[in-house]
């Protein structure tokens, strides 16, 4: 028992071969996330709010698809989506189709509680945002530099790109190795998990979705079930090809093998990351209401990042 | 069951015999659903769960016309051996045209009077998906999201972007006036009074006693709780299961709400064991993954089809109201709901039929 946080900055063909310049800058980010939230549950914070405060920092950080950083629709512009949910009561929250708000997860999670309802999507939740009053900004805040080119070599290849730490791959060779059909990838979504000593425990997950996507489209973050989950049992969130994850729906299957087949936490993230979803296409952190982590992936590799009240702490990439 | 034995089962049943209207008593029906099948196909239709108790006679035999319509016309498609995946889409746009529930014309209004559909369909086999939110010129959503599924990248799109889609894939479309009723109209004006989330569309809110006392939805407080949602789930006669769901979404909802019907996983799911559709208080099927909790109890606990519903509808619910219908790739079919009522029904392939509405 105790405290236990795990976030992911994306799950996917992250090559071993990435330059340090743009690796140590997403390590930097996402201990400094870590540590964030390990303060805030060393000072008793709900996790709810933690989940919260981790994730509004992933989205402000521009390493990561989510927030600022967030990739770019067919048109040259973000749509963000997020999720958050609440183990204790699963209340839960949503949004899509977000083009000026600069912390979707906050959006959700008064979403959650200032509406009757759980998902609000584009004009609807940009009004309901204004009406609420929180931090907007002109879309150029959203976009970086480094997406409008990646923006413009997915459109090269005529593809939806797949990689997100990669530099595209010639236009000869993407399209035969990312066929439009299975291009469905989030590779750089943020989530964040968490248990505090009473065994509370919440989810969040956030992001741009996927580079040169269909303007409307939504993935499996914002999907409760999919790529969000928490109840009494355990918290999750997942990353990788949208596609894949919403028809598995991993998130809640986690919590299904514990609740009705009785496997243990570990047990039942390997089981749906390897028997439920095809290898290369998703990854997922997840903590226990015992204060147990997990982080799985069958991609190359996942940022992520975890620790727990008896010290352990832990930012990866890779498998080592 | 040989091939041989199926044809001659198909030979010795007279042509027409399986599109009777056929409401048994309630004994002899529990069996006919809890029958261990044979493997032929099996076919379930709603309307949506949560009735008043007191709608009017004339409209209850109306809505059961419909579902008997539907039902005949999702049978004489798997009779023609259509696939599953087919009769769902097919079943789905004949209730998304008909104006009786609150899917296609006949949807309920959004606060700004105007109408904002959704709905999904998901392939059992592979467990292909295709789901859209906030369309207001597509005839048929339910089409729209399997072109979703079948000629895009993606699962899942929404609003403009789900419209630009249709007209790319050259889709019929109409006016958003096509779809609102002169009944809507009168139902937002009484909903904005009561400054409430509507939900049923056809009694007055001081008259309405569905819901079983049930004030509060997601922390608000709501007069009235009579979604009508409509919904297909079918397994042909090779065991492929499908399942969709279209709705007009709730009266007097916000701009942009989006509810369970395109969740995969909360309002429809299918895998290779069942396929589910589910209606009713959004908000709580969402929290509760209902349709994909059928399939897990079945696939993680060994549950069977009926003692799936009964323990979702009963444990996963929480304080919830809703209900579902429900095909095994076995053959069986059930359905189960928390509210009073439902608008449902069913048949299979050994001619057993039934039209409902309340327990």
């Amino acid at each position: 028992m105790g405290w236990a946080i795990a976030l992911h900055g994306g799950a996917g063909d992250i090559p071993r071969s990435m330059p340090a310049d743009r690796r140590e800058p997403r390590e930097a980010a996402l201990r400094h996330c870590l540590n964030l939230g390990v303060t805030a549950l060393k000072t008793h914070q709900s996790p709810l709010d933690v989940v919260e405060l981790v994730v509004r920092e992933l989205e402000n950080c521009p390493h990561f698809n989510a927030g600022r950083g967030s990739v770019l629709t067919s048109d040259g512009t973000v749509e963000m989506e997020a999720c958050i949910m609440n183990g204790t009561t699963k209340k839960c929250g949503a949004v899509s189709g977000l083009k000026t708000v600069v912390n979707a997860i906050t959006l959700a999670r008064l979403v959650m509680e200032k509406t009757p309802h759980i998902y609000l999507a584009f004009d609807g939740a940009e009004a309901f945002a204004r009406e609420q009053g929180v931090q907007t900004m002109d879309s150029r805040h959203f976009i970086t530099e480094e997406n409008i080119e990646r923006l413009k070599q997915a459109k090269q290849a005529n593809t939806v790109q797949i990689d997100f730490t990669q530099p595209a791959p010639s236009p000869k060779i993407m399209p035969e190795k990312i066929s439009p059909v299975d291009g469905d990838s989030q590779i750089g979504t943020v989530g964040c998990v968490a248990v505090d000593g009473l065994g509370n425990l919440a989810a969040a997950t956030s992001t741009g979705g996927l580079v040169n996507k269909m303007v409307g489209r939504i993935g499996d973050t914002p999907i409760i079930g999919s790529g969000t989950y928490a109840n009494n049992l355990c918290a999750v969130s997942a990353t990788g090809k949208g596609e894949a994850i919403i028809r598995a729906t991993v998130a809640r299957d986690v919590a299904a093998l514990m609740e009705y087949k009785g496997l243990s936490l570990e047990e039942a993230a390997a089981y749906v990351i390897e028997q439920q979803v095809p290898k290369g296409n998703a990854g997922l952190v997840a903590v226990s209401a015992a204060g147990d982590i997990t982080m799985p992936y069958n991609t190359a590799g996942m940022f992520r990042a975890c620790a727990t009240e008896d010290g352990y702490s832990e930012v990866a990439i890779w498998n080592d | 069951m040989s091939i041989k034995e199926w044809e001659d089962s198909v030979i010795l049943r007279r042509p027409g015999e399986a599109f009777v209207e056929d409401q048994k008593a309630g004994g002899e029906s529990e069996r006919a659903r809890e029958r261990e099948s044979m493997g032929g196909w099996a076919i379930a239709v709603h309307g949506g769960a949560g009735v008043d108790p007191n709608l009017p006679l004339p409209r209850q035999e109306e809505a059961k016309k419909l579902l008997t319509r539907c039902l005949n016309i999702g049978v004489s498609a798997l009779e023609a051996n259509l696939s599953a995946l087919d009769v769902v889409e097919l079943v789905v746009r004949e209730l998304e045209t008909d104006p009786i529930f609150n899917s296609g014309r006949g949807s309920a209004l959004s606060e700004r009077g105007t109408v904002e559909m959704e709905a999904s369909i998901m392939d059992g086999q592979k467990r292909r998906c295709g789901a859209v939110s906030g369309v207001s010129t597509v005839k048929n959503p339910v089409s729209l999201a399997r072109m979703v599924m079948e000629k895009s990248p993606h699962s899942y799109l929404a609003f403009d972007g789900a419209e630009d889609f249709a007209r790319q894939q050259g889709l019929e479309l109409v006016e958003n006036s096509y779809f609102i009723t002169e009944e809507n109209v009168g139902m937002l004006k009484l909903a904005k009074e009561a400054k409430t989330i509507l939900f049923d569309y056809r009694v007055p809110a001081d008259t309405c006693s569905a819901g079983a006392g049930s004030m509060v939805m997601n922390g608000m407080p709501i007069s009235i709780y009579a979604p009508e949602t409509v919904g297909c789930v079918v397994v042909d006669r090779e065991g492929r299961c499908a399942a969709a769901t279209s709705t007009g979404g709730l009266m007097n909802k916000m701009h942009g709400r989006i509810g369970d019907s395109p969740l995969i996983g909360s309002g429809t799911y299918a895998c290779e064991l069942c396929a589910v559709s589910c209606t009713g208080e959004g908000e709580a099927i969402i929290r509760s993954t209902l349709a994909r909790d059928v399939a897990a109890v079945m696939e993680y606990k060994g549950l069977k089809l009926q003692d799936a519903i009964d323990f979702v509808i009963k444990e996963r619910l929480d304080e919830g109201y809703a209900g579902l219908i429900a095909v095994s790739g076995n053959g069986e079919v059930g359905y189960g709901f928390n509210t009073t009522g439902m608008f449902r029904g069913c048949a299979t392939e050994d001619g057993f039929m039934e039209v409902g509405i309340w327990e």
